[in-house]
């Protein structure tokens, strides 16, 4: 059940597009994630979600109703803001109940959800410290179970995890699943931490500059990239420029590459993995290069190749550790239905 | 918390300068001025150091407790004004854009560096029995006979508070500039009315400034005599014409130095209570 849509929304700030003719559908219980490069105007989106900022056009329902006619304070949407905004003059419990107070429900209704939502959080023991005296995972954890305890419709999270450090943030990351399961609340998360988003979300919408690239499952947009932005922006990945005519890609260069032509003739780039991409003995007509560099990783080697005509290096994964050694010439090549074909 | 003693010395060697010439120049003035309040008053002026308590029980002669009570009175509707009226200014210029809100604190900052004095006297000019305000009234009809706007206690109210106000408005200006709006966005994210929201975010987080703006006001507002001088006609007398009056007029420094001791006492007394609650709003 759709939840929420955007229906060709933009805006413009100047001579600015932050977005352009963006339309999103977002189901009911779904962890959604807008993920793209700073200024792609993921942020801008939130904001109109939130009501701090009117679209130029388009148009936003939330549960069929358009939301855009309510004034901020009206929206059963909660923003969980990327400096967390906590009042800094209150307790971690008066900003708890500080939404649940502007309902005007009864002080004991209030109390027991306070202390629910914070135990839930595992800040129990915080409730009566100001934020100035917790740590930034703890604030952060504020700032959620201060935006959850409302029980909104939707619960929107600006950046949620970017001011903590890795070991943290891979714990909240954890955690902010477990919740959304247990809440059933629909989540929608602005980042531009990639893996942030593959992680947490059941579809991510990739954006750049202030349009949407493409909607998808997390391994949707990893396998089946259907934009040049899209396959550059999502993981590691090799690019291949060229044409595709009679049903085969040929690369600026280098000539035909293995792929399985599905798009029509014309220019088009092909993506390939590099832990698709294998490197074996060079026989004439496939693309050869040099190893110039082999890095271990624990798990996984990396093995860049200097490909003659090509100017640029084809990067390769190996499981363990690579037994080939820099100055050696190999053959580049992967399986035709491994490549990715992205007509422009 | 110790910082280690290369920290202080440097502390010291900032604050040095400052330290030795307050001390030297006012407060042991000061201080050797207030002592004279233990003495008497020569028969020609001047000081005869016999030690004495009747210039404290001359403090709490109906007359002067009276005059210190209008003071306070005065001082305190001033300050009152000057926070309902600077509040919603110094607000409505933080949410300028960036252009006007530089002529607009210039406009508040302007009278404020033209001469006291200069500025009581144009006031005058304006409420004077011929002057401006009742020209004016009387040209467009709605008085027969100009009104007597000078000389009482409104005057000097009014006076203090056009004196002060830009006390008032800048530091509460600031507050509400430095305030992020991403707080008054999570109350209305919350549920909060814009009003809901200036009450329990806005109004708190910057009351300490609007306290500092209230001391301000308050603390040249009881001690002044200019004012009380030029636009009360001296019929509205305030501590500070009190104290000049003992000193320059009666020549009795050692009465003047037990007024002047109120002062102190009175502005001491309310930094205390502005740094005491300012430290509870910031952290608990």
């Amino acid at each position: 059940m759709t939840l929420l849509s955007i229906e060709g929304v933009s805006r413009r700030f100047g001579n600015v597009t932050a977005l352009s003719d963006v339309s999103i559908d977002i189901q009911q219980g779904e962890f959604f994630a807008l993920l793209g490069p700073s200024g792609c105007g993921k942020t801008t989106l939130l904001r109109i979600l939130a009501g701090f900022e009117t679209p130029d056009h388009g148009g936003v329902r939330l549960d069929g109703a358009d939301l855009l006619k309510l004034a901020p304070h009206k929206r059963p949407v909660n923003l969980m803001f990327q400096s967390y905004a906590l009042f800094p003059h209150m307790t971690v419990a008066k900003n708890v109940a500080y939404g649940l107070e502007r309902e005007n429900l009864p002080r004991a209704e209030i109390k027991a959800r306070v202390g629910e939502v914070l135990e839930k959080v595992g800040l129990e023991p915080m409730a009566n410290r100001r934020p100035a005296q917790l740590s930034g995972g703890q604030q952060q954890r504020v700032a959620l179970a201060r935006a959850i305890v409302k029980r909104p419709r939707l619960l929107l999270l600006d950046e949620p995890l970017s001011a903590l450090d890795k070991k943290v943030r891979a714990e909240m990351q954890l955690e902010l699943k477990r919740l959304q399961h247990e809440v059933g609340i629909t989540f929608v998360v602005v980042t531009h931490d990639q893996e942030e988003a593959m992680s947490l979300a059941d579809r991510i919408a990739v954006m750049d500059q202030g349009r949407v690239e493409q909607v998808d499952a997390p391994v949707t947009l990893y396998d089946r990239p259907r934009t040049y932005f899209v396959a550059d922006f999502i993981g590691a990945n090799n690019l291949f420029t060229g044409a595709i005519r009679g049903g085969v890609f040929s690369a600026e260069g280098l000539g035909p590459l293995p792929s399985k032509a599905t798009t029509a003739d014309g220019s088009a780039a092909l993506a390939i993995r590099p832990e698709r991409v294998r490197l074996t003995e060079p026989t004439p007509g496939m693309v050869q290069g040099v190893v110039v560099d082999v890095s271990f990783y624990g798990g996984v080697s990396h093995i860049a190749v200097e490909v003659t005509g090509l100017g640029r290096k084809v990067l390769a994964a190996t499981q363990g550790s690579a037994r080939i050694t820099p100055g050696t010439v190999v053959g580049v090549t992967w399986r035709p239905e491994d490549a990715v074909l992205i007509a422009n | 918390m110790s910082r280690g003693r290369g920290s202080n010395l440097a502390r010291l060697i900032f604050l040095g300068p400052g330290l030795i010439m307050l001390t030297l120049l006012a407060v042991v003035p000061m201080l050797l001025m207030l002592s004279t309040m233990f003495f008497q008053r020569g028969r020609f002026g001047g000081v005869v150091y016999e030690f004495t308590t009747a210039n404290f029980s001359r403090l709490f002669q109906p007359l002067y407790l009276n005059v210190i009570q209008d003071s306070l009175v005065v001082a305190g509707l001033v300050t009152v004004l000057a926070l309902l009226i600077g509040y919603p200014t110094a607000y409505a210029i933080a949410q300028l854009p960036p252009k006007w809100k530089t002529i607009a604190l210039l406009a508040v900052m302007l009278p404020f560096w033209t001469n006291f004095l200069i500025r009581m006297y144009a006031w005058t000019i304006l409420l004077s029995g011929p002057g401006l305000v009742n020209e004016a009234l009387t040209g467009i009809g709605l008085i027969d006979k100009p009104l007597e706007l000078l000389y009482n206690r409104g005057t000097v109210v009014v006076g203090l508070l056009y004196g002060y106000l830009s006390l008032m408005i800048l530091p509460i200006y600031s507050a509400v500039e430095r305030l992020d709006p991403r707080l008054r966005e999570a109350s209305a994210n919350l549920g909060a009315s814009p009003v809901r929201t200036f009450f329990s975010v806005t109004l708190p987080l910057t009351l300490p400034s609007a306290l500092i703006g209230a001391v301000l006001v308050f603390v040249p507002s009881f001690g002044n005599f200019v004012v009380p001088e030029i636009l009360g006609g001296g019929k509205a007398i305030m501590v500070g014409n009190l104290i000049r009056d003992q000193f320059l007029k009666a020549r009795d420094w050692p009465f003047g130095a037990t007024i002047a001791l109120v002062m102190v006492v009175v502005t001491v007394v309310l930094l205390l209570a502005q740094a005491v609650v300012s430290r509870r709003t910031r952290s608990a």
